[in-house]
């Protein structure tokens, strides 16, 4: 066979694969969307699960899932953005093996199952530090979670501050530390907010950990209380779809609460994506 | 003048602490699952623990449903994502227009994100029928539908990683394979895919770990049968989806609990051994990993 003509259909190949790829993604989320939207009101967000939910709103769930994304993220972004500074910043007097190992331990945190930090979670806070089923262990054990992707979006936004700013804040006099909060933070300041954006957004999906340290069926309302339960939008997805009295009739309930959670997930990951492939393009 | 370097002296400090804090919770997660794990380890008796049956209430502990179950899916899962994964990053890196490629790339990105609660509401509600009016299947939830569901998720991190690999190949090889003839596709196949293997082994591999270790999408997919089987249709239970099932019910401290920490233990080492493999990969080929 003529090469031109099997290249021709290599690349054919290659692009129905990619197209129907996208095609059936995009087009299962335009299905959900669809169904969900035709469920989404005022109503519908701001008033609570009723009658053993099987009618009602999400309101609690919503309110939920914000709080644990807030505190979550309260809670990684020193530590991360420490680690970070580390990483771009306090290396040269270090050993490179250290610093191999510190790199393995983050990628190690990263590629660990959701559902060990659950083990974790449920183990470390909800019984030994006895902080029971809380939004409080639900949110630390997110942060762990959330850590190494806070870690790797800050860090990459300080490598990416030009060595001269850094230079020029030596040169006049200022120590390492003044360098880093006066000139560095704040020209990584964007990447920064991408690093929590990114963490803001995985706290919101998460599921299995929820499971184990504090998500319940059903709460009759909102209590902002962080010792206590929670409903939260992922968990009551999963609820509704597998334990509910009546899943089907429910349905409507569930594409709705779908839509609100890839709003939230997908726009906060659109925003995160856009920001950092502008600041990519200009530092190139 | 001592203020500032007393100052610094101590910044100095807890920045490298939060930098060193990564290894100490990599060894407290390892640490504490094997204090909650051990008992289980080593009060079930050996052929139990190896044994076909997993029923906790009869006290029976054996793991290799699990384990089969969770290789089930996630070679199945793999067996579908990794062509269509390579296929899709090709066409991105390689064949689509500059303008197409602007808009696939940071798509594949967002939709990386997508929950994977969502996932399992997916396989539940709509693909496992469309598997059961094909196959005229006896169970509605099956490994098929899991397999099929876990490709879908983890196919946005094999296609970004798997795209950035071949990107980063310079340009300076395809030039001169070009301008030795070739077609473009024979630069792909002889030159740019052998030259980025080492990045694609990375994609594949986070990908299996991101399978290996995926809860939800499974335990709302596979319908949650202890059994051990090669049939893609029958039922089976992963390991991650007993810890999310049955940590609910458990008496706390009691052997269940203890066996249910021990198969976390197992997933633990499975996707630390995982990530190992790729540090030698990614430090053998001299490049940086995402």
């Amino acid at each position: 066979m003529n090469k031109h003509a099997t290249e021709r259909i290599m690349f054919g190949l290659f692009r129905a694969v990619a197209l129907t790829l996208v095609a059936i993604v995009l087009g299962l989320l335009l299905f959900i969307f669809a169904r969900g939207a035709s469920v989404l009101s005022l109503d519908f967000l701001t008033r609570p699960p009723e009658q053993g939910m099987l009618a009602g709103g999400i309101s609690t769930p919503i309110l939920g899932t914000l709080l644990i994304m807030f505190l979550t993220v309260v809670f990684a972004i020193p530590l991360g953005v420490g680690a970070a500074v580390f990483l771009s910043e306090y290396t040269d007097r270090v050993d490179p093996k250290i610093i191999r190992v510190v790199r393995l331990a983050i990628n190690n945190l990263a590629g660990v199952p959701s559902i060990v930090y659950g083990l974790l979670g449920l183990g470390l806070f909800v019984l030994l530090m006895n902080l029971r089923f809380s939004v409080l262990s639900a949110s630390l054990t997110l942060s762990f979670l959330t850590l190494p992707v806070i870690i790797a979006a800050s860090e990459e936004a300080l490598r990416n501050v030009p060595w001269a700013y850094r230079e020029a804040s030596l040169a006049l006099g200022a120590t390492k530390w003044e360098t880093v909060r006066n000139v560095v933070l704040p020209s990584a300041l964007p990447g920064i907010m991408t690093a929590c954006i990114l963490g803001l957004s995985r706290a919101a999906g998460e599921t299995a950990p929820l499971l184990m340290t504090g998500a319940a069926y059903y709460l009759p309302r909102f209590s902002g209380n962080v010792y206590r339960q929670f409903m939260a939008l992922s968990t009551h997805i999963f609820y509704m779809a597998t334990q509910s009295p009546n899943p089907d009739l429910t349905r409507p309930i569930q594409y709705g609460t779908i839509t609100i959670l890839l709003v939230i997930v997908l726009s906060m990951n659109l925003v995160a994506v856009l920001v950092r492939s502008r600041y990519r393009r200009k530092m190139r | 003048m001592r203020s500032v370097g007393w100052r610094e002296f101590v910044i100095t400090r807890l920045i490298r602490a939060a930098g060193y804090s990564s290894i100490l919770f990599v060894g407290m997660i390892f640490i504490f699952l094997l204090r909650e794990g051990a008992p289980a380890v080593v009060e079930i008796p050996f052929d139990t623990l190896f044994s076909e049956r997993w029923y906790p209430i009869e006290d029976y502990f054996g793991i290799l449903p699990l384990i089969g179950g969770s290789i089930l899916v996630t070679i199945g899962a793999a067996v579908v994502a990794v062509p269509i994964g390579l296929a899709t990053a090709i066409f991105i890196a390689e064949v689509a227009p500059r303008w197409l490629r602007e808009i696939l790339k940071p798509l594949i990105e967002v939709l990386a994100g997508i929950p994977s609660v969502v996932y399992g509401f997916i396989a539940l509600v709509l693909l496992s029928g469309a598997i059961q009016d094909v196959f005229h299947t006896t169970y509605r939830l099956n490994a098929l539908n899991g397999a099929l569901i876990l490709s879908l998720m983890i196919l946005p991190t094999i296609i970004s990683i798997a795209e950035d690999a071949i990107v980063a190949v310079p340009r300076d090889y395809k030039e001169a394979s070009l301008a030795l003839g070739a077609t473009r596709w024979e630069t792909i196949r002889r030159v740019t895919l052998p030259a980025s293997r080492s990045g694609l082994t990375v994609a594949v591999m986070l990908g299996l770990g991101r399978a290996v270790g995926e809860t939800m999408a499974v335990l709302m997919a596979t319908g949650n049968s202890p059994v051990v089987t090669l049939n893609p249709l029958s039922s089976v239970e992963t390991m991650t989806a007993v810890i999310a099932i049955e940590m609910g019910e458990v008496v706390y401290g009691s052997l269940h609990y203890h066996a249910l920490f021990a198969v976390g233990l197992l997933l633990f080492v499975v996707t630390f051994g995982i990530n190992l493999v790729v540090d030698r990969v990614v430090q053998r080929s001299g490049g940086a990993r995402r």
